[in-house]
C-alpha cells in the first residue's frame, strides 16, 4: 500500500503527501495487523488446502484431493448439516425472540433497567461456566428441567443424550445468551421517532400495524446488522457445543455426532489429527459459504430502509 | 443519540388508553416470567454450589440448601488451581486491553481525523475483515506462531491485540468524528503536530469510548475458549475457562464443586457489569445502531 502510493508522488502536492504519510503512520498497526493476521494467513491457508500437511513434514502438494475427500466425508457432511440447522433454525428463533422481548421492553415499563440487566447479564457470563451450568440443568436424571417437566406429567427428555433433542436444547440454551441482541434492538426501537408512531396512531393504526408499518422499517438497518453478524457467528458456532460434548478422551459432538458443528470438526482435523491441509480445505469452504451467505443477504436487502441523513 | 420524547396520549381517547394499559400489562407479565426464567439458571447454580454432595442428587431436589455449604467455594478453588487460572486469565486480559486500546485509538485517529487520499477505500477494506471467519486464518497463524516457538505461551493470544481490531476501530472512529474540528484546528495553528493533538486533545475527550473498548475487550478475552484451547498447551498457563472445562471432564459428578467454581468464574464479569452498566449498555447500543 505505502510503496504503491509513494511510487507516483507527483500527482500530489507536498501537503497531501504529508497527510498521506501521517495517516499511514497512524494506521500502521492496522496495516501490519492486516498483512500478518489476515492477508498472509488467508493466502497460506489457501495454499495449504491443496496440500497434505501434518506440520512435522513440509506440505506436500496434492491438488484438489482434500476437496474431493470432503465430498465423500460422511462426518463432515453431518457437521455441515448440523451447522446449517443452527443457521437456518436456531438463528431465526433467536433473533425473533430477541426482537419480541425488545418490543415488550420498549413499551416503557417501569423498572426497565432491572429487566435490561436481567436479560443482558447472561450474555457476558463466561461461556464455559454458563455451559457447565446448563449441563447441570439439562442433566437427564437429576436435572431441574426434567424435574419441572415431571411435575406436569411430561416424561423425561434426553436433552443432551437424545439426538432428536440435542440441537433444540442448544437453541433453547442459546436464547439465554441473546441479551446483547435484545439491547441492540431496544436501543434501535427507542430511536424510532415518536412523531411517526403518533401519526400512524391518528390514522387509526393499531399496535400490530404500527409495529409492522412503522417500527419494523425504521429499525430494519439494525435487524440487518444483527442478521449479518449472527449468520457469520453461527457458522463458527463452537464453544457451547464443545463444552457440552467434549469428553475426557477428546471426543466431541455428542450422541451420533448430533452436536458436531463445522468449527468443531475443523478444530479436530487440524489440532487433534494434525491434518492441516484437510482442515484448510474445510476453512476455505467455510469462507466461501460465509461470503456467499453475506452476499445473498446484502443483495436481498431491499427490505432494509435507510433513513436519509438528518 | 437524539433525545427520546415520551409518548403523549392524545386526550379523549379513553378506549385507546385502556387498550394501552392492557398491552402494557401483558408486557409486564411476559417480561417478568421470561426474566425469572433468565435468572433461574444463575439461582440454580448458586443453590447447587451450596448443597452437599448427597443433597445435589436428592429427588425431588430442594429449592434451598438444607444447610448452606459455604466451604464448597473454598473446596472448588483447591480442587482446581483456581487462583492460578484466574491470575493467568487476568494477565492475558490486561495485556490484551492495553494492546487493543493503544492500537485501536491510533488507527481510528488515522482513519477519522487525518485526511489522506484513499482513506475511505482502505477503511472499507479494513472493516471487511470483521466478516472474516477465524477458522480461515487459524491454521496458518498456528504454524507461524509454532515456528516462532510461541505455542505454549500467552503471546499468540496477546500480541495480535497490539495490531488493531476492526470493530473497535470502527467504534472509536465514530467517536472521533463527533469531536468538532475547531478544537484541533486551533491547536494546529498553535503549531501542535498530529501526535500532540492525538495525545493531548483527543485522548482525554475519548476516555468514555476507550472505557467501552476496554470493557468489551475484557469480556471477550475473559470468555475466550478457542484461543487458549489452541495455544495454552501447558496446564500451568491455562485460563479459567479452559481450566473449568478440564475440571468438568475430571470431576464431572461433583456438581456442587463445579457450580461453585462456575459461580466464582462469573463473579468478576458480574461485578464489572454492575460497576459500569451505563458504559456497557451504551456501547452495545452504539455498535449495533450505527452499523
Amino acid at each position: 500500500m505505502a510503496t504503491a502510493t509513494s511510487a507516483r508522488p507527483a500527482r500530489w502536492n507536498k501537503k497531501e503527501a504529508r497527510a498521506l504519510l501521517t495517516g499511514l503512520a497512524f494506521i500502521s498497526p492496522a496495516i501490519i495487523g492486516f498483512l500478518a493476521f489476515a492477508a498472509w494467513p488467508i493466502y497460506r491457508s489457501f495454499y495449504y488446502s491443496f496440500t497434505d500437511f501434518n506440520i512435522l513434514q513440509p506440505p506436500y502438494f496434492v491438488g484438489m484431493q482434500n476437496y474431493v475427500d470432503l465430498l465423500k466425508d460422511r462426518v463432515y457432511g453431518i457437521a455441515v448439516a448440523n451447522t446449517l440447522y443452527m443457521v437456518l433454525i436456531g438463528l431465526p428463533v433467536h433473533l425473533i425472540f430477541d426482537f419480541f422481548m425488545a418490543l415488550l421492553l420498549a413499551t416503557q415499563l417501569r423498572g426497565l433497567s432491572i429487566y435490561r440487566t436481567i436479560f443482558y447479564l447472561p450474555s457476558i457470563t463466561p461461556v464455559v461456566a454458563a455451559a457447565i451450568v446448563w449441563m447441570w440443568l439439562f442433566n437427564g436424571q437429576y436435572g431441574i428441567l426434567n424435574e419441572i417437566l415431571g411435575r406436569f406429567g411430561i416424561p423425561h427428555v434426553g436433552w443432551l443424550t437424545d439426538p432428536r433433542f440435542t440441537k433444540p436444547s442448544l437453541i433453547f440454551m442459546g436464547m439465554w445468551f441473546g441479551g446483547n441482541t435484545i439491547i441492540i434492538y431496544l436501543a434501535g426501537l427507542r430511536d424510532v421517532p415518536v412523531s411517526l408512531l403518533e401519526a400512524a396512531e391518528l390514522d387509526g393504526a393499531n399496535a400490530l400495524s404500527k409495529t409492522w408499518h412503522v417500527t419494523l422499517p425504521m429499525i430494519s438497518p439494525v435487524i440487518f446488522y444483527t442478521l449479518i453478524i449472527n449468520v457469520i457467528g453461527y457458522f463458527q458456532y463452537f464453544t457451547e457445543a464443545w463444552v457440552l460434548t467434549a469428553t475426557r478422551d477428546g471426543a466431541v459432538g455428542g450422541p451420533l455426532n448430533s452436536m458436531l458443528f463445522y468449527a468443531m470438526y475443523l478444530y479436530q482435523t487440524a489440532f487433534q489429527q494434525l491434518n492441516m491441509g484437510y482442515a484448510s480445505a474445510q476453512a476455505w469452504i467455510l469462507f466461501a459459504i460465509v461470503l456467499v451467505a453475506s452476499g445473498v443477504l446484502f443483495r436481498s436487502s431491499g427490505w432494509v430502509y435507510y433513513r436519509s441523513e438528518e | 443519540m437524539q433525545a427520546v420524547e415520551t409518548l403523549h396520549q392524545p386526550s379523549g381517547l379513553q378506549s385507546r388508553r385502556n387498550q394501552d394499559r392492557f398491552s402494557k400489562g401483558i408486557a409486564y407479565v411476559v417480561c417478568t416470567l421470561v426474566g425469572l426464567a433468565y435468572v433461574f439458571p444463575l439461582y440454580w447454580m448458586v443453590t447447587t454450589a451450596l448443597k452437599t454432595d448427597v443433597e445435589i442428587f436428592q429427588v425431588p431436589p430442594s429449592l434451598f440448601p438444607a444447610a448452606p455449604q459455604w466451604q464448597n467455594f473454598l473446596a472448588s478453588t483447591q480442587t482446581i488451581p483456581f487462583w492460578l487460572y484466574m491470575y493467568n486469565t487476568l494477565v492475558i486480559c490486561l495485556l490484551t486491553i492495553i494492546g487493543t486500546v493503544a492500537s485501536c485509538s491510533l488507527i481510528a485517529y488515522g482513519f477519522a481525523r487525518v485526511r489522506w487520499p484513499g482513506r475511505n477505500v482502505v477503511f472499507m477494506i479494513y472493516l471487511s475483515t470483521i466478516m472474516l471467519p477465524a477458522q480461515v486464518t487459524m491454521i496458518p497463524l498456528y504454524i507461524i506462531f509454532r515456528q516462532m516457538g510461541w505455542v505454549g505461551t500467552i503471546w499468540p493470544l496477546v500480541v495480535p491485540a497490539f495490531f488493531g481490531n476492526a470493530l473497535f476501530v470502527f467504534l472509536l472512529r465514530q467517536f472521533f468524528m463527533t469531536i468538532p474540528n475547531e478544537l484541533t484546528d486551533a491547536a494546529r495553528i498553535d503549531g501542535a503536530n498530529e501526535l500532540g493533538i492525538f495525545w493531548r486533545i483527543m485522548l482525554p475527550l475519548l476516555k468514555p469510548a476507550l472505557a467501552t473498548v476496554a470493557l468489551f475487550t475484557f469480556v471477550a478475552t475473559y470468555r475466550d475458549f478457542l484461543g487458549p484451547l489452541i495455544y495454552l498447551t501447558d496446564q500451568d498457563q491455562w485460563t479459567i475457562s479452559l481450566g473449568l472445562k478440564m475440571f468438568q471432564n475430571q470431576y464431572g459428578a461433583q456438581w456442587q464443586l463445579m457450580m461453585a467454581a462456575a459461580t466464582l468464574t462469573m463473579v468478576p464479569t458480574v461485578i464489572l457489569f454492575f460497576l459500569t452498566q451505563r458504559t456497557f449498555i451504551e456501547g452495545i447500543a452504539l455498535t449495533g445502531i450505527k452499523g
